[in-house]
């Protein structure tokens, strides 16, 4: 049975040390344009309704306390989406001085979402694939056992292709 | 009579919930449309209490909990007395004491958010407190009881002679359903500056259960209304559910046209509308009736 967990997951975001870019294009499919409400998605801003995270821009000294705070302020099951090349490797700011690099640097990261800045069909795409983790992280909860690595396949399957109808309906307007 | 009052218990707990959730969800799909988006689908609301009671444990004290619980039963007890036919005074009380234990919940979570919206949640009900008191007085003055029993069994319909406390009843009603401009305590859209107010603490089952609770205060809360019709004929049956139901639309259209007030002006709105047309109707009540 698939958990409700992928009808209803509600995102927190933090933005790490972003230009803003990513941050923008996360608010951009909150808009009428993207709409992501019809698939239940909310902006809750409260890492303990969360089930989904959202880090825009590379962890730094300064913030890499808090990026593991609210992780472990959200309860079971979550994932991590890292939007933005900066949040997947540090991009453009890797070199810098005080910059450690993606968020998979401190908290395990289960989406990368690759784009300078990230266009808000890929944030979706990459929210969307993250409902196949929670289902297993779900499922694995109710088995009493740590989650296994691979999503469970199916899931991802099926939401890629709501994914792709979505992608249709917007290419036809 | 006995009979019938278990009739309406049974009906209130099973369908107030269903109809609450189903509200929230046209709710939603109207704001939805007012922001020319889709919308969520109209069962959203109950995948996210679903969704809510598989999520992890979490609690900072281990008293949280405890307090929602009390919350939750006072909440339905509220309804129950009402919808069984009891006494409005008693009806009113219960629902205070529940409000009551839901700010104790949020304080003893020791968190800043949660206390703010704590706070500001005891302003709301100190400014919404005056004119449900005098909608209840409204109703005994006409009626002659304050029993709901015997206000639905009246056979006249009480609207006109309480207009002034009608208009205020819906006007409080923005403060009870903590709709804009009044969202001060937490709100469902994105006013994010206190993260989520009231409810910022409560994880997983106890947020779903709040939630649940919440339909089964909507659609008692909406009863009142209700109340204001019922003349023991089907029409005042009919245009009662109506323009409850309406009522409820209506405070959507509000929600989604206006932006969030101070306190301080909810508190004086509040009293003052309770105080020119609460006060001045249950004065005219207390000459012609
Ligand atoms: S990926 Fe590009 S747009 Fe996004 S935060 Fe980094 S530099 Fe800015």
């Amino acid at each position: 049975m698939s958990a409700y967990v992928t009808k209803s997951p509600w995102v927190v975001h933090y933005d790490g040390s972003s230009c803003n870019g990513c941050d923008i294009e996360v608010l951009a499919c909150l808009t009428p344009m993207y709409d992501v409400e019809r698939f239940g998605i909310i902006n809750c801003g409260n890492p303990k309704h969360a089930d989904v995270f959202l880090v825009t821009g590379s962890v730094n000294e300064q913030n890499k306390g808090i990026v593991k705070q609210i992780y472990e302020q959200m309860p079971e099951p979550k994932v991590v989406v890292a939007v933005g090349i900066c949040a997947c490797s540090g991009g453009i700011f890797k070199d810098c001085y005080n910059v450690l690099g993606g968020v998979d640097q401190v908290i395990p990261v289960d989406a990368y979402v690759p784009g300078c800045a990230a266009r808000p069909e890929a944030i979706i795409d990459a929210v969307v694939k993250g409902l196949g983790v929670l289902q297993a992280k779900r499922d694995a909860m109710l088995e009493q056992k740590p989650a296994e690595e691979a999503p469970a396949e199916e899931a991802v399957e099926e939401t890629a292709e709501a994914v792709e109808e979505v992608k249709e309906e917007g290419g036809e307007e | 009579m006995i009979v019938k009052a278990v009739i309406s218990i049974i009906a209130y707990l099973v369908l107030a919930p269903l109809v609450g959730g189903l509200l929230a969800g046209l709710e939603r799909k109207l704001s939805a449309k007012m922001q020319r988006r889709v919308g969520p689908p109209v069962l959203q609301p109950f995948y996210d209490v679903f969704k809510l009671f598989e999520k992890e444990k979490m609690a900072p004290t281990r008293f949280q909990d405890f307090y929602v619980l009390i919350f939750v039963v006072f909440v339905i007890a509220s309804g129950l007395l009402f919808f069984a036919g009891g006494d409005l005074l008693l009806v009113i009380f219960t629902l205070t004491i529940a409000t009551a234990f839901l700010i104790v919940a949020a304080y003893s979570s020791n968190s800043p958010y949660a206390e703010v919206g704590a706070e500001r949640e005891l302003l709301a009900m100190m400014a919404y407190e005056p004119m449900v008191l005098l909608t209840a007085i409204g109703f005994y003055m006409y009626h002659g009881s304050f029993n709901v029993r015997d206000i639905l069994a009246s056979d006249t319909m009480c609207l006109l002679p309480m207009l002034g406390i009608f208009v205020g009843w819906i006007f409080i009603l923005t403060l009870k359903f903590r709709k804009s401009p009044f969202d001060l305590s937490m709100s469902h859209h994105a006013h994010q500056e206190l993260v989520r107010g009231l409810t910022t603490e409560f994880v997983g089952r106890t947020m779903g259960l709040i939630e649940i609770s919440h339909w089964y205060e909507n659609v008692f809360l909406l009863g009142f209304v209700f109340l204001f019709f019922a003349n023991g004929t089907a029409w005042g049956w009919v245009i009662g559910i109506v323009v409850a139901i309406l009522t409820y639309f209506v405070e959507v259209f509000i929600d989604n046209t206006f932006a969030r007030m101070k306190w301080q002006f909810a508190f004086k709105a509040s009293w003052i509308i309770a105080i020119v047309l609460g006060m001045v109707n249950i004065f005219v009540l207390y000459l012609c009736y």
